[in-house]
This record gives structure tokens, C-alpha cells and sequence, in this order.
């Protein structure tokens, strides 16, 4: 009944109230807020599923069932029935013969529609620069890869048999999508189309032949379908889906993802802070109306439903407005984007709206309700005694609820627990030093009064004055500030550290097999030919047997990883130099005097997955012979360097009549392929891997974050003003008043000017000074737990803060109370 | 007259608040009584307590001493929305700064109170009321765009469109000049005399005390005897 009377009256005063101010700061405050979240959602969902997708490339499919034995078609059947793609891919290892030159390959059968997903690159002659097609070779030829055609003396138009069917080369197969990132396949392999497997005839008991169905279609059928499969195959079938893809991408996206989140996160806490200072200021205006409805004869829930319903009609307006703008903002990005996101992407859903008036409503209740509650219980006396206000809340009614909020919005961006706990924890602490602080401020004012002059006096009296005040503006603008800062800096650190992993001349070919005898020889050739040549390494296969005299099979290892390196022959070498993509985290790198001593250097992620520490004994079993070693160091490895790295590094002098191949990358100019080809040509025993694609996929994946990063920067910069508009605002009505009594009695409006001037350089300054400290202290946990890249400390940080953070107040403050001097005071006198 | 039942009645009131130099009593031990349609001025020196006493006598506070009985009711036996609401049907308000809502027009203010006290008829009541403040053509009008005098007579419409069994006043003629001040004491005590309200109103101005049926003198928190 209350309610439905308040609605009319309430709407009747929006217009009125828009013109005061705080409902705008309000409404900006929950735009901004919401359009950075659901931009930010958005783009976020829709560069994942272009990963997922670009990842899917890596399985030439979205789900991939392999077994060493036929497979039915019952599963093509059930996926084409759920609207799925399938096709299928078998690989047999036989002879290729050319003319005189035959050749053991991998020979892979392909059907139409191979691959689902991703292309394959092919080129006119061997390590030619790709062209990308969407499907294998036709019925009766056949694609041998640079290697194959080179090692057998081949060119386009021969003709090459398997089994017992002749082919035509009518192509130079240079990558194809499911090739995989590693060592795996050391056969040269060879595309043929699956209607040839039969007339082939290769299929028979004992032969090594691996069968593949792929899939692929919308997520969610493809989800379903993945359900489904998984619990119809038969043993034996290995189920491959997105997870296995290359690691590379999936670190550079978890890293863009958990930074876009963190970053629309401050957003949307900054408006939180720009909420509550408005709706400050809006029982700060409203104490007068609420107590002359109650003197009218209006009851608390009345007064409450008013303000309510015009809260309401400003979420729904922040809500509709900040999904379109983050609408348009992620569109605008995407088109931005293109070429590096795929084309068919889904497009957006509705979702988005739901979830901005989440935002929008829960903003309000945590920031905006407690305060409209004490409002509502403005007494009516107030009609008669001016100075009656509304009663104080009890602390956990006034924060509660903000906490609460705050809580959910943080828990429903990271959903990640030590993310979330970290950034709550920080937060808190934050708040809670910088109360302290601002706190700390206002006393000292009081005691530099008598020292400084008539302006600054002036300034920092009312500091000391509007004590309650302007310890929450200093909270604010620390808290801004301190976002911004350590946006910047993570951003920074995030981008460098991707740069200096990723130089243009990262090694895009690795070699192995290389013999000893012509290692020395065959990195001459390369640089002599203008690679850049990485360093070279012996590789050994070796087993680990005992730790400290203990046999491994009886160990228990803590995890998987651990289990794995136990059970797995692991490469093994020898090295005099530690790399400088190597950092040694215990123990020390060996000296010439320690070259044939029984030691090794461990990788971290050895150490950990086994338990070691420094001084174990470790025993290895190379081809049948043993020997011992002292773990005498531990290294942390920088695998995405791409350059030969390996768990165990023994000194030189050990093993060095063990050595049975070596190893080396190097960098090559695309184009180059003549070269390569003339190289497998010379040395046949060697294996070549071509990188480039691995690499050009993460390079994507890292612009693109790179930019969806700037402009989500772009959100928390606009919260950032709102919450200086808000901070500003809240005090204007009473600077105006008092400006005008102080020109009245006689100041000058120099003397006002100055005192305002004092007043917000004060602010400035201190919150500068907190925010450089919380944006140093956060950065280097951030940093260090969830980005995991070193962090470098900053001056800048601290200059920038300080003047910053000075100047962007005082500024401010004075373009914002600088209307105040322009009118004559008896205006402002009269209209107060 | 003597023989008209009592509207309004105060028993022993008293109000104490706390100042830095300890309790003290604003209001001390006042006992009135009021009969329907008559007409009491409280006038005093400044600080004496009258605005308090008011702000007792309407329920817009509570007393610490004594009780207040509004129309039958005794106010501290309500809790704040029940006076409210006994506020919204029984008593009307004046005061001097006119608090009227900067956002309504003077028809909306004037529709406030009836609509809060449920009537269906708002708009008619309204409309008539500002009629007979001699404010018929004004009812779009925006309280910044009425003079100080107009908004005065919006504000008396506004208390007296409920048919109030009480009307209080807080100096209502405080910010208007003489002529003006004068023009509004007739409209109230015209509607005093033509609807039969009780008015009880705190004044300075002696000329509008003195067309008072009855007037208290206010002294440091007391009634002065006479
Ligand atoms: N809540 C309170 N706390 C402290 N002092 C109060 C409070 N309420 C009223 N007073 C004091 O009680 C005294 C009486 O106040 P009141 O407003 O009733 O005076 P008044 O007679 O209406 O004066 P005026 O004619 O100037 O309006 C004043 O000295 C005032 O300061
Ligand atoms: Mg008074």
C-alpha cells in the first residue's frame, strides 16, 4: 500500500533529483561498473572459445577417439545423429618407395572432411612456405612431408607406392593440425587419402597401424557427445579432447584471463566506492524531505519505498546502458581483433543483461541500502531543529552488507579460491591501512596548523574538521590510485615478460639425431647458411633406478607428475655452461674442477614432483650400465624459451663416452626451406621439427590478450574518474556555503582558493603516498602467486603515485569547486 | 465554548536533553488543555522552549516526563509510524520556512497529505483547497516560481486540505512582512472559524497572538501562570 503510493511520488521527484547530482554519479558509477563486467565477460568467453577452437586445431577436431584397433562406426553413426562432423584418420608405419628409395614413413589415411578443424599447409616443394587447405589429398595421390620427398630424392609429380597402390605426389605436405607439439613422431610421414587404404592392403595382424575418429560441432552437442562417448567406448580407446592441447597456449590464456578478470574487478570496485559516496550525499539532501513526509504523516516503510523505487529505476537504467556500452565495447574489439579470432564465432547471448543488473543490484544493496536505511529513520522532529540527523547504524548493518557484496562480486569474476582469497585478504588489509593512515592524517593536521599559513590553515583545518570525511576520501582515492598504479604495473610486467619470452628470433626449428661425430659440422652448415643457431646438447636415455640407495619402485611419489618421472626413461645431458634461460634456486652451477664428478642439476619441477633435496644420491641405469650422481643443484627453467632444455644436466666429463646423439635449435628465416631440404638431404639420420606454427598460434593468443588487456585498462580508468566526480561532489554543497560565509566575512577569493587548493593537494598527496605503497606490495604478490613472473620494482611507481596522485586531486577538487568562487556568495547564502 | 470536548491535552510535560554541562530541562512540568476550535498562541522570549513544546504537543517527539493526549490518543502509547499516520489524519502543519517539496507543483504538495492518508478524492480536495487560499490559477506552479507569501498559502492549504482536527504553526508569519504576514493570519483564522480546527501556534508577531482566543507566555521551560 505504502509502496504503491511511493512509486507516483518518486518518479515525480527523479527529474528534479537527476538535476542534484548524485543520481548521476550513481548512475555512472553502476554503468561503468556494469559495462565493464560484461564487456570484459564477453570478450573474455569469446576469446576463450576462439582458443578452444584455435586448440581443437591441434587435434584436427573437437574430440578425437584413438585405438591400435579398428573402430566400429556405431560412434559416427550416434555424433552424426546429435548433429556432429566426423571423419577419420588411420596411420599405418610402412615403406614408401620412390624409384630405388624407399623410406619407413607414417602414413596417414585421411577421409573426406579431414581435418574438422584448422587447415593443412602445404607447399610446391619441401620446406616450401605453406599454403593453407581445408582438406586432404584426393583419391589416387599422395602429400609426402618436406622430409619424406627430400630423403627419397622425390619431386611433385613422381610417383610414390605403399603396400599395393601407386600414388602421385601431387603436393609437399609442411604441417597438418594434429601433428603435435612434440617429439613423438620421428618417421617422416605422408597424407593419402583413406580410399586408397584398402587397395593398400597394408591392414594385416602384426602391422603397426593406430585408428582415429574425429569430431566435431557446437560446444554444448560436443560436451554431451564427449559424455556420452566416454562412457560407450570400449577399452583400449583413448578418448582426446581440448585439455591436451599445447601448453603454451593454454598459459598465455589462463594469464589473459586471470588478468582480465582481476582488471574489471578494480572496475567495478571502484564504482562500488563511487556507489557509496553518492548515496552519501543523497541521505546527506534527503534528511529534510524524509522528516517533512514523516511531519505529513508518512510512515518509515513509505519514506524507504520512495527512495528505493528510485534506486531501482536507476539500476535498471545503468543495467540496460552498461550492456549496451559493453555490448558495443567487446564488438568493437572483436572487429578490432579480426584476422587473429576465427570468424565463425558464436554469437553473444542475452546472458549478458542478467548478469550487468546482478551487478547493478548488488551494488546498490551493498553500498546504497545501508545508508537509504539510516535515512528512513531520520526523525520528524528534524522539521524543526535543523541539526537532528539520521542515527548512526551499527557498524556490521553500515559494512555488512558492502562487504557481502563486495564477496559475491569478486567470487562470481575469479571463481578461483586462492584468487579470490588473496584479493579479499589484500583488500581488507588495504582498507584497514589505509583507514589507519588517513586517520593518522587528521591528527597530524591539527598540530601543523599553527605552523603554516592562512590558506593551508584553512585547508587542513577542515581536513581535521570533516575528520569522518575525509578519511573515506582518502580511503577512495587511495584505493583508485593504488588500482590504477598496480594495473600498470602488472600490465607492464606481463607484457615484457610475454616480449622477452617470445622474441621474432625464437628458434623455429629443432633438430635431433644428430651424431656426434658430425655435430660440430652440421651447426657450421646451418650458420654458414645464416641460422641462428641455438646451443647444441648430447642426449642419453637414461632410467632412474634408486634415490639414496633406495630401489624407485619402492618409493611413493606425492603425485602424478612424480610417478611419471619415475617411471619414464628421462633425455639426459651434459653441459659446461649454464643457459641463460636457466636459474639456479638451490645449491650452485659447477666449476671446471668439478667437470667428471659425480653430480647433477636438477629442474624444479623434478625436484618437486620426487621430493629431492640437495646432497640425494641419485642412480641411473644409460643402456644397461649404472652409475651414481649428487644432486648438487636446482634449476628453474624457462621452458617457453624454446631452446633445448632437460630435467637432469650432469657436468661435463661424466658421460661424455655415454653420448649418443646430439641435439640443437636454431632460427631460420621463413623461405629458407632450400635449405633445410639440403641439410636432410646430407645428414638423413637427423630429425627436423618445424615450429613455426606452434609459434605464430601462442603469438596470437598474446596479442590478443595484449589488447583486450588495454582496453579493459580503458573500464578501470573510467571508474577511476567516476569515484574523483563522486569523491568531489560529496562535499561541494558544504565548500559552496562555506566559501560564500568566508568571502562574506571578508576573505579574499585568492585566500578561498587557496584553502580548497591546500585542502585536496593534501588528500592528494597521501593517498598517492598509500596507493605507490599498496600498488608495490600488491604487484609483487600478484606477480609472484598468480602471474608467476618476477617482479621488478619501480620508482616511477612512487613518483608517479605521489605527483600523481597530488595533482590529479587538487585538479580536480578545483575544477569541480571552482564554480563555488565564480558565484557572489549572497546566491549561495540565499539558496542554501 | 467551555463545554467542547478536549482535543488536545498535556500532563505534566517535561524534556530533558544532555548538554556538555550535563542535563538539561527545555521543557518543565507543562499541563494544558485545548478544546476543539479554539485558538492558542505560545509566545515567549527566544530559547524559552516553544518550538519544543510544539514539536511535543504533535507527537513530532517524545516528552520525558508526562504525556500528551492528540484526539483521544495518548501519543506515548504509539510507536513512530502510529503517530505518523494519527499525524496524517488528525493534524495539520505549518511552519516557518514552508517545507514544501521543491519537485511537486503546488497541487502535488497539496495532494501529499491525502494521498498519504489513503483518500481517494486527492486531486478534487487538493484543487479545492488551493481555491480557497485564493490559489486557483497557481496549481502548476513549481514552489520556486510562488513568492514567499504564496508558498506560505500553498503550505496552509497543504495542512488544511485533511480537515486536521489540529493545526499546528511554527511561526507562520516569521519570513513574510507585515501586509503579508497579516493576509495569512486571516486565512487561518478563517478556516479556523469556517471548519472548526483547533490552531495552536508559536509566534513572535504580538498583532497575531493577539487574535488568539487564548495566549501562554513561555519562560525557561515553563507556562507562566495568566
Ligand atoms: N535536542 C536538544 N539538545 C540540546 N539543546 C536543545 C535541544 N533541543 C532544544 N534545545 C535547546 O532548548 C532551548 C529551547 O529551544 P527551542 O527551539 O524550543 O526554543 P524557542 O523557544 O523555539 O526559540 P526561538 O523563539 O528562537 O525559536 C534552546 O536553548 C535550544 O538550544
Ligand atoms: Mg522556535
Amino acid at each position: 500500500m505504502a509502496a504503491v503510493n511511493a512509486v507516483p511520488l518518486a518518479l515525480r521527484q527523479l527529474g528534479r533529483e537527476w538535476r542534484s547530482g548524485e543520481l548521476g554519479i550513481l548512475l555512472l558509477a553502476l554503468t561503468v561498473a556494469v559495462a565493464a563486467l560484461t564487456g570484459v565477460g564477453f570478450l573474455v568467453d569469446r576469446i576463450k572459445q576462439s582458443v578452444a577452437l584455435q586448440a581443437n586445431e591441434v587435434l584436427a577436431a573437437d574430440l578425437r577417439l584413438e585405438s591400435p584397433r579398428e573402430i566400429g562406426d556405431a560412434y559416427e553413426r550416434e555424433a552424426r545423429r546429435r548433429g556432429l562432423k566426423t571423419a577419420r584418420s588411420t596411420s599405418v608405419l610402412s615403406m614408401a618407395q620412390l624409384g630405388e628409395a624407399t623410406q619407413l614413413a607414417n602414413l596417414r589415411f585421411v577421409s573426406e572432411g579431414y581435418p574438422l578443424r584448422g587447415s593443412i599447409g602445404v607447399a610446391d616443394a619441401p620446406f616450401g612456405a605453406p599454403v593453407a587447405v581445408s582438406s586432404g589429398p584426393p583419391r589416387g595421390e599422395a602429400w609426402p612431408d618436406s622430409k619424406l620427398l627430400s630423403t627419397l630424392g622425390g619431386k611433385l609429380g613422381d610417383t610414390v607406392s605403399v603396400g599395393e597402390v601407386s600414388l602421385r605426389v601431387s603436393r609437399v605436405l609442411i604441417t597438418r593440425p594434429d601433428q603435435g607439439g612434440g617429439f613423438a613422431e620421428l618417421a617422416p610421414s605422408m597424407l593419402v587419402n583413406r580410399a586408397d587404404l584398402a587397395a593398400a592392403d597394408l591392414l594385416q595382424p602384426g602391422s603397426r597401424a593406430s585408428q582415429a575418429v574425429l569430431f566435431a560441432g557446437e560446444p554444448k552437442a560436443v560436451a554431451d557427445f564427449q559424455r556420452w562417448l566416454d562412457g560407450a567406448r570400449e577399452r583400449g580407446q583413448r578418448l582426446l579432447d581440448v585439455k591436451e592441447a599445447s601448453p603454451q597456449i593454454q598459459t598465455a590464456t589462463d594469464r589473459a584471463g586471470r588478468f582480465l578478470s582481476l582488471a574489471s574487478l578494480v572496475a567495478v570496485l571502484l564504482c562500488a566506492v563511487a556507489v557509496a559516496m553518492a548515496a552519501r550525499r543523497y541521505v546527506q539532501r534527503h534528511l529534510d524531505s524524509v522528516a517533512l513526509l514523516k511531519t505529513l504523516g508518512a510512515s518509515r516503510m513509505f519514506t524507504l519505498a520512495v527512495s528505493l523505487v528510485q534506486l531501482l529505476v536507476i539500476a535498471v537504467a545503468a543495467s540496460v546502458i552498461g550492456a549496451a556500452l559493453g555490448f558495443v565495447a567487446q564488438e568493437w574489439l572483436l572487429r578490432a581483433l579480426k584476422g587473429l579470432l576465427r570468424a565463425d564465432l558464436p554469437p553473444a547471448g542475452f546472458a549478458p543483461l542478467g548478469l550487468g543488473f546482478l551487478t547493478a543490484i548488488a551494488l546498490l544493496a551493498g553500498f546504497a541500502l545501508p545508508p537509504l536505511l539510516q535515512l528512513s529513520r531520520v526523525p520528524a522532529i528534524r522539521v524543526l531543529r535543523r541539526d537532528v540527523g539520521a542515527p548512526t547504524p551499527l557498524v556490521w548493518l553500515a559494512f555488512g552488507p558492502a562487504v557481502l557484496a563486495v564477496a559475491f562480486l569478486v567470487w562470481w569474476v575469479v571463481r578461483e579460491p586462492r584468487l579470490f582469497a588473496g584479493f579479499t585478504i589484500g583488500l581488507a588489509a588495504f582498507l584497514v591501512v589505509l583507514t589507519a593512515a588517513g586517520w593518522l592524517l587528521v591528527r597530524l593536521a591539527g598540530s601543523l596548523r599553527g605552523t603554516v599559513g592562512v590558506s593551508w590553515r584553512y585547508g587542513v583545518a577542515n581536513l581535521s574538521r570533516r575528520r569522518a570525511e575525509s578519511i573515506v576520501q582518502i580511503v577512495a582515492f587511495g584505493l583508485g590510485l593504488m588500482v590504477l598504479l598496480l594495473l600498470a604495473v602488472v600490465r607492464n610486467d606481463l607484457l615484457s615478460d610475454w616480449k622477452r619470452s617470445l622474441p621474432a628470433d625464437l628458434p623455429n626449428f629443432f633438430f635431433i639425431n644428430i651424431p656426434p661425430d658430425v655435430q660440430a659440422e652440421f651447426r657450421m652448415f646451418l650458420e654458414a647458411r645464416g641460422a641462428k643457431t641455438a646451443r647444441a646438447l648430447p642426449m642419453i636415455r637414461a632410467r632412474l633406478t634408486q634415490i639414496d640407495g633406495q630401489p624407485i619402485e619402492a618409493l611413493k611419489f606425492k603425485d602424478d607428475r612424480g610417478e611419471r618421472f619415475a617411471e619414464r626413461d628421462q633425455n639426459i645431458t651434459w653441459q659446461a655452461e649454464l643457459g641463460d634461460d636457466n636459474k639456479i634456486i638451490a645449491g650452485r652451477w659447477w666449476t671446471p674442477a668439478d667437470h667428471g664428478k659425480a653430480l647433477v642439476s636438477i629442474s624444479e619441477e623434478y625436484q618437486q614432483g620426487l621430493g629431492l633435496k640437495l646432497g640425494d644420491r641419485m642412480t641411473f641405469d644409460v643402456a644397461g650400465e649404472t652409475f651414481e650422481a649428487e644432486v648438487a643443484s636446482v634449476r628453474k627453467i624457462e621452458w617457453d624459451s624454446f631452446q633445448p632444455n632437460f630435467f637432469l644436466v650432469f657436468p661435463p666429463g661424466l658421460l661424455d663416452e655415454l653420448a649418443g646423439t646430439w641435439m640443437t635449435s636454431a632460427y631460420l628465416k621463413q623461405g629458407d626451406g632450400k635449405v633445410v631440404a639440403e641439410l636432410v638431404r646430407r645428414y638423413p639420420s637427423v630429425s627436423v621439427f618445424d615450429l613455426d606454427d606452434i609459434l605464430t598460434q601462442v603469438r596470437g593468443v598474446i596479442d590478443k590478450a595484449a589488447l583486450a588487456v588495454q582496453s579493459v585498462f580503458i573500464f578501470t580508468l573510467f571508474a577511476g574518474i567516476v569515484v574523483l566526480l563522486a569523491a568531489v561532489q560529496a562535499t561541494r554543497d558544504e565548500r559552496r556555503y562555506e566559501s560564500a560565509m568566508l568571502r562574506t566575512l571578508g576573505a579574499s577569493r585568492g585566500t578561498v582558493a587557496r584553502g580548497i587548493l591546500a585542502e585536496f593537494s593534501a588528500l592528494g598527496l597521501l593517498s598517492g603516498l598509500l596507493a605507490a605503497i599498496g600498488a608495490t606490495l600488491a604487484g609483487y604478490f600478484i606477480a609472484r602467486e598468480f602471474l608467476e613472473v618476477p617482479y621488478g620494482f619501480e620508482a616511477t611507481l612512487w613518483i608517479v603515485g605521489l605527483l600523481g596522485g597530488g595533482l590529479l586531486v587538487a585538479a580536480s577538487g578545483w575544477l569541480a569547486t571552482r564554480s563555488v568562487l565564480e558565484q557572489p556568495p549572497a546566491s549561495t547564502l540565499r539558496g542554501g | 465554548m467551555s463545554n467542547k470536548e478536549i482535543v488536545l491535552e498535556a500532563q505534566g510535560l517535561g524534556k530533558e536533553v544532555s548538554s556538555p554541562e550535563g542535563p538539561l530541562a527545555i521543557v518543565r512540568d507543562v499541563s494544558l488543555q485545548v478544546r476543539a476550535g479554539e485558538s492558542v498562541a505560545i509566545v515567549g522570549a527566544s530559547g524559552a522552549g516553544k518550538s519544543t513544546l510544539l514539536a511535543l504537543l504533535a507527537g513530532l517527539d517524545l516528552p520525558t516526563t508526562g504525556r500528551v493526549l492528540l484526539a483521544g490518543q495518548d501519543l506515548n502509547a504509539l510507536d513512530e509510524d502510529g503517530r505518523a499516520r494519527l499525524r496524517a489524519e488528525r493534524v495539520g502543519f505549518v511552519f516557518q520556512s514552508f517545507h514544501l517539496v521543491p519537485a511537486l507543483t503546488a497541487l502535488e504538495n497539496v495532494m501529499l497529505p491525502l494521498e498519504l492518508a489513503g483518500r481517494r478524492d486527492a486531486r478534487a480536495g487538493a484543487r479545492e483547497a488551493l481555491e480557497r487560499v485564493g490559489l486557483g490559477s497557481r496549481v502548476g506552479h513549481y514552489p520556486r516560481q510562488l513568492s514567499g507569501g504564496e508558498q506560505q498559502r500553498v503550505a496552509i492549504a497543504r495542512a488544511f486540505v485533511v480537515r486536521p482536527a489540529v493545526l499546528f504553526a511554527d511561526e507562520p508569519t516569521g519570513n513574510l512582512d507585515t501586509a503579508t504576514g497579516g493576509r495569512i493570519a486571516d486565512l487561518l483564522f478563517d478556516l479556523n472559524a469556517g471548519s472548526g480546527t483547533t490552531i495552536v501556534l508559536v509566534t513572535h508577531d504580538r498583532a497575531l497572538a493577539a487574535r488568539c482566543g487564548r495566549v501562554c507566555i513561555m519562560e525557561a521551560g515553563q507556562l507562566a501562570p495568566g
